[in-house]
């Protein structure tokens, strides 16, 4: 009978390429020291210039009246948009993933037209939609409506570059998850809505409110495509990263960094919150 | 068309087809309609204009740039991320998704507080003669930082999906290291990158609310496009704006275009073209 054969030691399996003590140094380091100078450092300029004169300062800083209404219209801008732009997303996914019908990928390709596009030129196009230049300007202006260089127009703008974030998130999942706990549900004689309520959205849940932080995130700094349509009008149409750009402008930079730093928090509450999510989903689904 | 038992279609299409059509598709119908009444000698004479040409130069220029910085530090990172275990690696992992969160306001605010005069990195690099603030590198820089998730993220997925078994064949045939990575590794991520890169790329193409801050702004010297059809705009010199814009419309389908390309040509590499 053979001696049982020590077990045959094969390197090249424990050692996957660069995962070498020294490969692994050098790479590691390099991207630790690069992340800090350019992601790390921008997050800790922030805080430390707004803090630089005390607390005090900030604090009056942040209470400045234009900040305040600032703060108090990109609000308003998020409770609009984020909600329309979750129905739009669950409505725009629930199409794609559940049915096949000509002209499917042309309407995903449109879901994520808006992300490739600069805010800037979506801001230009609204302007020849509801300026007085534009297709329904005159229309308006007989009306007396005001969409242009108002709340309106902030929101609309808004909604053109969010309009991929929460269908973004919902369609991949919603693709894997396929139809056939709806089928069943149909078939045991539940109406669509009832369908949709107590078996896909439980399903989608995590994505949903993933989808909508992200959005929501995105409304309340977006930059380009507002400062075309509000037309900068001190204290009444500047959302808060317009009202940065313009106490920046007044060299007020310590009420730039304050207003900054309300934002800043709203991105770091935003990572946290997604991190938090996508652990929960694993959770869910420890196979996805 | 497959009839589906599932109920909702109308109302669902009906939504989704209603709000794309009147948030996305009209506003950008209304922006072609009003450059293609300008006519082509008004339509060359903008395009052709010093100022404009100056811009398109400049932001074409300083995105590649950044986009290649990027394609070599997100694939780094992206790496890293994929293949390593070491503390702090949800960290970082967190710290990839600051450009997306961060408002590029902000981001603007923030990058040219350090790269001042008086700032952590500009006291450092001003004495070695290195200006960034007011200067195409700081549009550069700018670039480079509010489009970087867009390499790893989409790098990530396909580092972590390779299998581990043709490493270890041709490992066992005797292929070193640099071979394994270069004729193994990096031409399945390579589909990948050039994705992820051309997604970069546009993203810093169209790039306004970081880079107005740092960049200065001087017509012919610092003055991206964006900026330009935004002035023009408050000039109330609607032809040019809308010209502007839609060059960039076309720079922007164009990297659409590259982006599907690429990631189709991917799926076919990768063999799941069913994805």
């Amino acid at each position: 009978m053979a001696k049982p054969q020590p077990p045959i030691k094969r390197d090249w399996m424990v050692t996957p390429v660069g995962a070498g003590p020294v490969a692994r140094f050098v790479v590691l380091s390099v991207v630790a020291v690069v992340t800090l100078f350019i992601l790390v450092a921008p997050l800790a300029v922030i805080l430390s210039s707004a803090f630089a004169q005390g607390v005090g300062v900030f604090l009056r800083n942040l209470g400045d009246p234009g900040t305040l209404h600032a703060m108090w219209l990109t609000t308003i801008t998020a409770l609009i948009a984020v909600p329309v732009n979750i129905l739009f997303g669950l409505a725009a996914a629930w199409t794609v993933t559940k049915f096949e019908f000509p002209g499917r990928t042309l309407l995903i390709a449109l879901i994520e037209l808006p992300y490739s596009i600069s805010p800037i030129v979506a801001g230009v196009a609204y302007l020849f939609v509801y300026g007085s230049q534009g297709l329904f300007g005159p229309l308006l202006e007989q009306l007396d409506i005001k969409v242009m260089f108002a709340l309106p127009g902030i929101v609309l703008a808004s909604m053109f570059v969010t309009a991929p974030y929460v269908a973004r998130e919902l369609i991949p999942l919603m693709q894997v998850q396929g139809t056939d706990e709806e089928e069943a549900a149909v078939t045991l004689g539940a109406g669509g809505f009832a369908t949709f309520l107590r078996v896909t959205l439980p399903n989608i849940r995590w994505a949903v409110l993933y989808g909508a932080i992200l959005c929501n995130a995105r409304v309340l700094g977006e930059f380009g495509a507002v400062s075309v349509v509000s037309g900068n009008v001190r204290g009444q149409t500047t959302t808060l990263p317009l009202q940065i750009e313009l106490l920046y402008q007044d060299y007020n930079v310590a009420g730039a960094f304050a207003a900054a730093t309300t934002l800043t928090a709203v991105a770091v509450v935003t990572i946290l919150l997604k991190m938090l999510l996508e652990r929960l989903a694993g959770d869910e689904h420890p196979s996805a | 068309m497959r009839r589906s038992v599932i109920p909702g279609f109308g109302l669902s299409l009906g939504i989704t087809v209603l709000y794309l059509g009147v948030i996305v598709l009209l506003p950008l119908c209304a922006l072609i309609l009003k450059a293609s009444d300008i006519g082509a000698a008004q339509l060359w004479a903008i395009l052709s204009s010093p100022r404009t040409l100056a811009a398109i130069r400049l932001t074409v220029t300083m995105a590649l740039a950044a986009t290649i910085f990027n394609a070599v530090y997100g694939l780094l990172l992206a790496w890293v991320l994929a293949r390593y275990q070491f503390p702090g690696k949800r960290l970082l992992d967190a710290l990839v998704d600051v450009p997306f969160a961060l408002p590029t306001a902000v981001a603007g605010l923030a990058l040219t507080a350090l790269f001042s005069k008086t700032g952590w990195f500009g006291s450092v690099l001003e004495p070695l003669g290195v200006s960034v603030v007011y200067t195409p590198l700081g549009i550069g820089i700018a670039m480079a930082f509010t489009s970087i998730p867009f390499v790893v993220r989409t790098v990530q997925p396909v580092i972590e999906d390779l299998g581990s078994d043709v490493e270890e064949a041709s490992r066992s045939l005797g292929a070193s290291d640099l071979q394994i990575l270069s004729k193994i590794i990096f031409p399945s991520i390579f589909p990948a990158l050039l994705a992820g890169a051309s997604l970069a790329f546009a993203r810093s193409l169209g790039e306004f609310g970081a880079v107005i801050f740092i960049a200065g702004n001087q017509p012919m010297k610092t003055e991206i496009v964006a900026l330009l059809a935004f002035i023009r705009l408050e000039e109330y010199d609607y032809p040019a704006a809308a010209t502007i814009a839609v060059v960039m419309l076309v720079m922007a389908f164009a990297m659409l275009l590259v982006t599907n390309a690429v990631q189709a040509w991917q799926l076919r590499y990768l063999g799941r073209g069913d994805r």
